[in-house]
């Protein structure tokens, strides 16, 4: 074969590309750039026309600079030029140039179609082959307009070529997956499918691709592949060796293909003919056997090939999971490859193990294989081998061998990766959870976990054994004493002290009978901790203490004088200083009696999920990667479906604190005495201060309250804090139901109650908001401030009159806010209230709706205008789209509704398609407005939408769409 | 309109190819997925990052943000190709290997110079061989007679 010479054909990109190899600084290089770039301009502007072959050689040049990462602004004009051209190597790199350098730039875009057209139309291959390729690798809206009806006949003509057939099959892939809306099924798609048994197996590589693409998408139009692929691979895999010659790939007979095969049989449940059936398990089992034949070539590439064939069955047979025979022959085949010399069989092998061991069929025969995976975690080099021998261990695990997985993962954990060690330690904990049958083990691996890796056990952890401890009587007296122990040693981590002082601060008595753990050794002990420990830690030693003096009357001296001194009652941490001052209060005058109700042993938690495990899902899911871009995010919500949505509502929440996190934290800093709330009595347990509400807050709360309101009264005087407390979390409850109307109750809790009324009109808007205090005594020191955060500050005015300090028991308090839009934004403002309730300070943060679409007038327009605009606006940055299930039932009329309280016109007879909505309005900011266009399209059979925002400016397609997809 | 796929190995597709040297000089960049010009950048600059550090007793595959990264290393230039985490690994590391042995042939005993001056020509042997993400064919005759016709036009 004739080998191709240095830049043949074009001398002066050589010497070009040589000079920018030779150049020996950034700046020569530059230097050296910007005078080619001269020159070119120069050429380009100069009067004489240039020739073909100039013009091909200087756009040649812009685009290796280009390539070298330097910006090009001129030059698109030429290349558009050369795709005119008759000479290949003058279309080639015009259309390199463009597909290269793609810009929306609208003239250029209908010349650019015009000339691919031409050359689709032009019966000669080669041009063909061209403007195939340069719509599938640009893949714009435009093109996929122009060309969604000529692309398929290309691909189903009788006449055209084998390899055109092949580029326009991936072309319509390609338009397919970026507007599928414009690339209707039409009677072409039986000829597809018959591609299937095409003479060319090329053709047949390319149209499987297409074929498999669309049938995800609509798997009964495509049914009829199923057999057609079944006996295609029945073909493939029966030949021999050398029967398809240049498919044959060092001994292997279509390797890609038979994959590509193997894979659009995924997209279908078992056949249910018997007779294709029965052939499909043929050539499953014809695989399978080939692994077992010896090699027909020691090079690496014949074993590669054969494997890749091999995993992809694999993943049918599992996809599948009906054949228990093949399943289990599945998995002693991987067994093999668990001990190969070759890594990556090793890593595959570990990986498709772990969704063998989900099947009924061949969990038992995963588990034979258990000492080679711990093997493999205890010898792999390579940390992501590691990995996946965790997650096989992870997936095989249940009560038979769960002690000897958590005992090597345990043991494995201390030497471990730091970058998969907080995953582990999860794994360990759930499995210890899922399979205790004792739980002084569980106990005890839990606090092994904070031994080997304390600084990767996650609040959730902790929490959770402790709530597992005080939901069982029969382990407490158990933990009690290994948690003594294990404080014993003289550096523990600070995890183990959280959990020791609760525990003890409980369950101390349990122990307190011997005297090696006598209440002062207890308290002692602790305390030896205490200044080592970070703020929060202190604050829930302090509340262990307090419970200490309701446990063991004798050690209330010397825990009272801790309290009473200097470093506690003046300690510079507010929150620290007032648990002193309270605590130290509460031991004076209370009586025995209400210090033995108020401290009283914690209820049981209500089971539910672990929240490890939601920690695990919500590390392992989707939501938290990125690499988003639209494409790529519209397939994801349509195929990660339910468990995507569950993932980011799951995230949106999780600055919310107790309900799912099981223990209480000691992290508000505002509301006292949560001593060891749990969520069942409220937050607070004495219901003194309460930030949060909680759902079904329970009747001794509010018996405490009265209780100790009186302990208190005419002592607020004593109260040492008055600089504002940090700021808990911010409520956003309610916030999404206000992006449809205006008004209505935006937060509530058992002192509050928050009302909105609001108007807009253009970029303005006024806001009342309904303060109503709940309770029969007055709100002292009331002050509500809107604060616009970051970005925010420079996008939204708003303007807070003054208001009333006070408000009454049971009265109302109005406050109005001026709005004013400066430009688009995302983020909303947060109204924060402070005010003083029966001594306490109380703070509470809450999302303000006040939300882009606000600023809308709707627009009516005509179907004509309506899809004018639609066409003008469809750069890829100005369209947004999601596709996401329905939460809601999809009824028209409240549908209609919505759109109408988002603020668009919703336009009637504009759609052809009667049940989708579309909608116009133009969003007015100071600074600009932006005409906005949507549509909505649901569909009932799947329960999905799809929602579609075209405006001028790309953020505000993406805010508007990322508002609206709420609402459904 | 939308249904709900068959389950999440049903969108695999290559969402990239890179080719680096050992200093992380890109020699061929091909992009399946819509990225900013920075984004790219980035990209090129991470998957040079997670390659370069691995050795031979190391697997051909990188997890790579929510993809993987399937990689071979010729001499001194990686090839890479990005693809969603459940496609095929051993179909694209030998994706791979074939497309480097046509390069091979088309440029006879290749090296990074060949890929230096032609970059233009590279670019029609991976479109020759891989269009929208999906392989387009894989016999190395025909790519070749193919890539040969091509060549003796004008």
């Amino acid at each position: 074969m004739p080998a191709v010479s240095k830049g043949d054909g074009m001398r002066g990109l050589a010497v070009f590309i040589s000079d920018i190899r030779n150049c020996k600084s950034k700046e020569a290089e530059i230097k050296r750039i910007n005078k080619e770039l001269a020159n070119i301009r120069s050429k380009f502007k100069g009067d004489k026309a240039l020739d073909g072959y100039s013009k091909k050689k200087y756009v040649c040049k812009l685009l290796f600079i280009f390539l070298l990462g330097h910006d090009i602004d001129f030059g698109h004009m030429e290349a558009v030029n050369l795709l005119s051209s008759n000479k290949y190597t003058e279309k080639q790199i015009g259309y390199l140039f463009i597909s290269v350098l793609v810009n929306s730039n609208s003239d250029l875009i209908s010349l650019i179609n015009n000339a691919i057209k031409n050359d689709l139309s032009s019966r000669n291959p080669t041009f063909m082959n061209l403007a195939l390729h340069c719509i599938a690798n640009v893949g714009s809206r435009e093109m996929a307009e122009a060309f969604a009806a000529e692309v398929p006949r290309i691909l189903v003509a009788g006449d055209t070529m084998d390899s055109v057939k092949q580029s326009a099959a991936l072309c319509l892939l390609r338009l397919n997956r970026t507007s599928p809306d414009l690339v209707p099924m039409g009677e072409w798609t039986t000829r597809v499918v018959h591609l299937l048994n095409d003479q060319h197996l090329g053709v047949v590589t390319a149209a499987t691709s297409l074929i498999t693409t669309l049938a995800q998408k609509s798997p009964e139009d495509f049914k009829t592949s199923v057999s057609l692929a079944v006996a295609r691979l029945s073909r493939i895999v029966s030949s021999a060796s050398t029967d398809l010659q240049d498919y044959t790939y060092y001994f292997v007979a279509a390797p890609w293909l038979s994959v590509k095969l193997l894979r659009l049989l995924q997209c279908y449940p078992p056949p249910e003919d018997g007779a294709i059936r029965g052939r499909l398990t043929e050539c499953l089992e014809t695989i399978l056997n080939k692994a077992q034949e010896p090699p027909k070539s020691k090079k690496v590439q014949h074993s590669n090939a054969k494997n890749a064939v091999l995993f992809e069955a694999i993943s049918l047979i599992i996809h599948h999971d009906s054949e228990p025979t093949l399943l289990v022959r599945a998995c002693n085949q991987l067994g093999q490859f668990l001990q190969h010399r070759e890594t990556n069989l090793r890593y595959l092998a570990l990986e498709s193990m772990c969704t063998l061991a989900s099947s009924e069929f061949s969990h038992e025969a995963v588990k034979t294989h258990i000492e080679t995976v711990i093997n493999a975690l205890k010898s792999e080099r390579d940390v992501s081998v590691r990995q996946r021998a965790v997650d096989l261990l992870y997936a095989m695990c249940d009560r038979s061998n769960a002690k000897q997985i958590v005992a090597e993962m345990l043991s494995y954990l201390e030497t471990a990766d730091y970058s998969i060690r907080e995953e582990i330690v999860l794994k360990v904990a759930i499995l210890a959870e899922k399979y205790a049958v004792d739980y002084t083990w569980y106990v005890d691996t839990i606090l092994n976990l904070i031994r080997f890796a304390g600084d990767y056990v996650s609040d959730e952890v902790w929490y959770r054994v402790i709530q597992i401890v005080i939901n069982r009587d029969e382990v407490q007296g158990y933990a009690a004493k290994t948690v003594f122990e294990a404080l014993q040693a003289p550096a523990c981590h600070e995890n183990l002290v959280k959990v020791g002082g609760y525990i003890l601060g409980e369950f101390g008595n349990l122990i307190a009978g011997d005297s090696r753990s006598s209440p002062l050794i207890q308290f002692d002990l602790l305390h030896s901790k205490f200044h080592l420990c970070s703020v929060p830690t202190r604050a829930l030693l302090l509340s262990a203490y307090i419970k200490f003096i309701n446990l063991f009357p004798e050690v209330k001296g010397t825990i009272q004088e801790v309290l009473r001194s200097d470093s506690q009652l003046r300690n510079a941490d507010v929150e620290l200083q007032q648990r002193a001052v309270e605590y130290l209060r509460l031991s004076c005058i209370a009586s025995t009696d209400i210090l033995a109700t108020v401290l009283e042993e914690m209820p049981p938690f209500p089971e539910r999920e672990s929240s490890i495990l939601a920690k695990l899902k919500r590390k392992k899911g989707p939501g938290n990667l990125h690499l988003d871009l639209d494409e790529n995010r519209k397939e994801r919500s349509v195929n990660g479906g339910t468990a995507d949505h569950s993932s980011t509502t799951s995230n949106a929440k999780a600055p919310m604190p107790p309900q799912a996190s099981a223990v209480p934290v000691l992290r508000s800093a505002g509301p006292l005495f949560q001593v060891f709330a749990s969520p069942t009595t409220s937050t607070d347990l004495l219901g003194l201060g309460s930030t949060i509400a909680t759902q079904n807050s329970a009747p001794p709360a509010s018996k405490g309250a009265s209780l100790l309101v009186d302990v208190f009264s005419g002592n607020t005087a004593a109260f040492p804090v008055e600089t504002p407390v940090a700021v808990g979390p911010v409520a956003d409850e309610n916030f999404s139901r206000f992006v449809c109307k205006n008004n209505g109750v935006l937060y509530e809790n058992q002192l509050l109650q928050i009302g909105l009324k609001s108007e807009f009109r253009q970029n303005l808007g006024r806001m009342y908001v309904f303060f109503g205090n709940k309770t029969s005594t007055q709100f002292m020191n009331f002050a509500a401030s809107v604060v616009c955060q970051d970005a925010l500050q420079a996008q939204l005015n708003v303007h807070a009159k003054p208001a009333d300090p006070t408000v009454d028991g049971g009265a109302q308090l109005q406050q109005i806010l001026n709005i004013e839009c400066v430009s688009d934004f995302v983020d909303a403002p947060v109204l924060n209230i402070q005010f003083r309730y029966g001594g306490t300070l109380q703070n509470i943060a809450v999302k303000l709706p006040i939300t882009l679409n606000k600023f809308f007038q709707p627009t009516e327009m005509t179907s004509l205008d309506f899809f004018q605009r639609w066409k003008q606006l469809g750069a890829p940055q100005q369209e947004v789209q999601n596709i996401f299930k329905a939460r809601h039932s999809m009824d028209i009329e409240v549908t209609k509704a919505k759109i109408m309280g988002f603020g668009a016109a919703l336009l009637d007879g504009v759609d052809p398609n009667p049940f989708n909505f579309v909608g116009a309005g133009v969003i007015h900011t100071k600074t600009t407005q932006v005409g906005c266009l949507l549509r909505l399209e649901p569909n009932t059979q799947a329960q999905m939408y799809r929602l579609t925002l075209r405006t001028s400016r790309g953020t505000v397609s993406q805010r508007l769409c990322d508002l609206l997809s709420e609402q459904f | 309109l939308v249904t709900t796929g068959v389950g999440a190995k049903t969108y695999r597709r290559i969402r990239f190819i890179l080719i680096q040297n050992r200093a992380g000089k890109t020699r061929l960049a091909k992009w399946y997925m819509q990225f900013d010009d920075d984004e790219k950048q980035k990209l090129i600059e991470e998957v040079h990052a997670v390659v370069t550090v691995r050795d031979a007793k190391h697997t051909n595959f990188v997890e790579f943000r929510n993809f993987k990264i399937i990689y071979r290393r010729y001499a001194g230039l990686y090839f890479c190709i990005c693809v969603d985490v459940t496609d095929n690994n051993l179909a694209y590391l030998e994706g791979i290997h074939n497309f480097v042995e046509v390069l091979n042939e088309y440029f006879h005993n290749v090296c990074e110079l060949d890929l230096v001056f032609n970059f233009y020509k590279v670019y029609t042997v991976v479109d020759e061989m891989f269009l929208a993400g999906e392989i387009r064919e894989t016999s190395q005759t025909k790519v070749l007679k193919q890539l040969l016709m091509l060549q003796s036009l004008e």
